[in-house]
């Protein structure tokens, strides 16, 4: 499992993918950070994390849209799934690889936060908060987006559907609002990834929502077994 | 060492195997022969555990590789159709991958380097695979199934692609890693298992028609001798006397191939040598044979012959069920 871990960290890093996640992760987010913040003189970060979610729905197809499309595509899943290792290993692993990309591009971002110590009083609190219910999601997100690659061998397709199906999870609870259907509304809301981030935004720890994330997290990698399993089959 | 019991695969209506079974012994080379699309892959595809099977088992030293694929894959080495290659590392790099993808415990360097001789990539080690040529690719590839030192290895079609030198080296490189190794490789080519296999099994449209040593199915396929001779002699006469020699059961005469020879092609019957007779008889008459041929089976006649004794002998079991 390592060792295919170590090979989709590298494999980031030897075409251009990975530079252009982490630039392009960087740049954005220096910017809204700059905009959200520092000219509207504020110490508050929450506008600038409800921004950068949406960025996500760009970022993360970048990472996860090749993972196992293109390893069927070039048949090379062969050599994965046919090595004594367990099924679950191998996604697991190559989820790990996408996340610790952008885990890592995340908390470089973070150092942005540097300049409101100079210049005001944040709450580190609600900051750390913010930034674990981010990891979070990022790590749904992630999942959702190894599950589509491993649906299709097109990377565009893959890319696609990664950022509408992040996209619609966004959007979903800002549309419940307007759904005077109450049954509806409250599942959309629950499908709504924001619903539960807005607890982290006001400094709580909510193990609910940890659960909820991680769980969306796990479901996701378990689908991805499935698919497999599915194909070995029919 | 490799065990496989009655396995099925069925993809929607298609039977793409169908109750397919053979055991391979410690040690053995066994070519897998048939046609495209007969069946080979899937079978091999099943064996190695990348493809489940509708119905049936299969075991690798005693290991059934549904329920204990993990123990089961770690004695195998597989070799698919297309090398699962990632063509953006260097040999190194793939082998290195492979290595601790199998959780390798053998001495790393050393294992590594002993393959890349085995092989003959040493020359290429630190080169990117995306650059090589098709026959490295190949030799890679076969590199990959060798890591952890395998008892089983399985090939599928390793020399498809290959220009007849590459052919012959791959070929003989097989012959050697089975002397250590339980081989299974897969062709369509019928002389490339006659030059390496102990056994041939062979499938045609997902069944298994014949498994034999292969000194019998060469056998079995040329009892039938089909043969073309070269005499020189009074056409019409010639061939009233072979067709007197006993054990011909048909000769033609196919024409005249330089200014005083005539060939002829004979058919002698199941078990009988006829060459012998056939020399003293011209040699009374004093025609002189300037040559002889066997003809060589291609693949499709061993099929058609397999596949026509296996009719015959239904037909009559079937008149034996009738009659009983």
């Amino acid at each position: 499992m390592i060792a295919i871990y170590k090979k989709e960290l590298r494999s980031y890093f030897v075409s251009p993918i990975g530079y252009i996640f982490v630039a392009l992760f960087l740049a954005v987010s220096s910017l809204l950070f700059t905009y959200t913040t520092l000219y509207s003189g504020t110490c508050e970060v929450n506008l600038y994390f409800t921004f950068l979610l949406y960025i996500f729905a760009i970022l993360i197809p970048l990472l996860t849209m090749r993972m196992l499309s293109e390893e069927k595509k070039s048949k090379t899943e062969q050599i994965l799934l046919t090595s004594p290792v367990s099924l679950f290993s191998v996604i697991f692993a190559k989820y790990l690889a996408a996340f610790t990309l952008f885990a890592g591009t995340l908390l470089a971002s973070c150092l942005n936060f540097i300049v409101l110590y100079f210049y005001g009083e944040p709450n580190s609190v609600i900051m750390f908060s913010t930034v674990l219910g981010i990891l979070l999601i990022g790590s749904a997100f992630v999942a959702i987006g190894v599950f589509i690659s491993a649906c299709t061998e097109n990377q565009l397709i893959s890319a696609l559907c990664t950022i509408v199906a992040i996209l619609a999870t966004l959007i979903v609870g800002t549309l419940a609002n307007y759904i005077t259907f109450t049954p509806l509304r409250v599942v959309l809301k629950w499908i709504s990834v924001f619903e539960r981030f807005y607890v982290f935004t006001y400094g709580y720890f909510d193990v609910v929502a940890l659960l909820y994330y991680v769980s969306i997290t796990v479901i996701f990698l378990f689908l991805t077994v499935r698919v497999f399993e599915k194909r070995r089959w029919e | 060492m490799i065990e496989i019991n009655g396995i099925t695969k069925r993809y929607g209506n298609k039977l793409a195997a169908d109750n397919v079974s053979f055991t391979v012994n410690a040690g053995e080379i066994m070519g897998f022969l048939g046609p495209n699309g007969a069946g080979k892959s899937t079978t091999m595809n099943i064996l190695t555990g990348y493809l489940s099977a509708t119905e049936g088992s299969a075991k690798i030293d005693g290991i059934d590789i549904f329920e204990n694929p993990i123990e089961a894959k770690r004695r195998i080495g597989f070799l698919p159709e297309q090398p699962p290659l990632y063509l953006d590392m260097t040999v190194s790099e793939y082998l290195n991958f492979v290595y601790e993808l199998k959780g390798c415990r053998l001495e790393r360097e050393k294992h590594i380097k002993e393959i890349c001789d085995v092989v003959k990539i040493t020359d290429v080690f630190h080169r990117v695979i995306r650059n090589l040529s098709k026959g490295y690719k190949q030799r890679v590839g076969i590199a990959q199934a060798l890591i952890g030192n395998p008892p089983v290895l399985i090939f599928d079609e390793p020399t498809v692609g290959l220009d007849p030198k590459q052919i012959i080296e791959i070929r003989n490189l097989i012959k050697k890693l089975g002397k250590e190794h339980t081989i299974i490789l897969s062709t369509h080519i019928l002389s490339e298992v006659q030059a390496i296999c102990d056994r041939i099994v062979v499938i045609n449209q997902g069944r298994i028609v014949a498994n034999e040593k292969t000194a019998n199915l060469a056998h079995a396929v040329e009892d039938r001798r089909r043969m073309t001779y070269n005499i020189c002699g009074p056409q019409n006469e010639v061939l009233k006397v072979l067709k007197s020699i006993p054990g011909v059961v048909y000769a033609e005469a196919l024409g005249q191939r330089d200014s005083d020879s005539v060939s002829y092609m004979i058919e002698s019957a199941e078990n009988i040598d006829v060459r012998k007779p056939l020399f003293f008889a011209m040699a009374e008459k004093r025609w002189p044979v300037i040559g002889m041929d066997v003809m060589g089976m291609d693949l499709e006649d061993v099929f058609l012959a397999l596949i026509n004794d296996r009719s015959k002998q239904q037909n009559k079991k079937e008149k034996k069920g009738a009659r009983a």
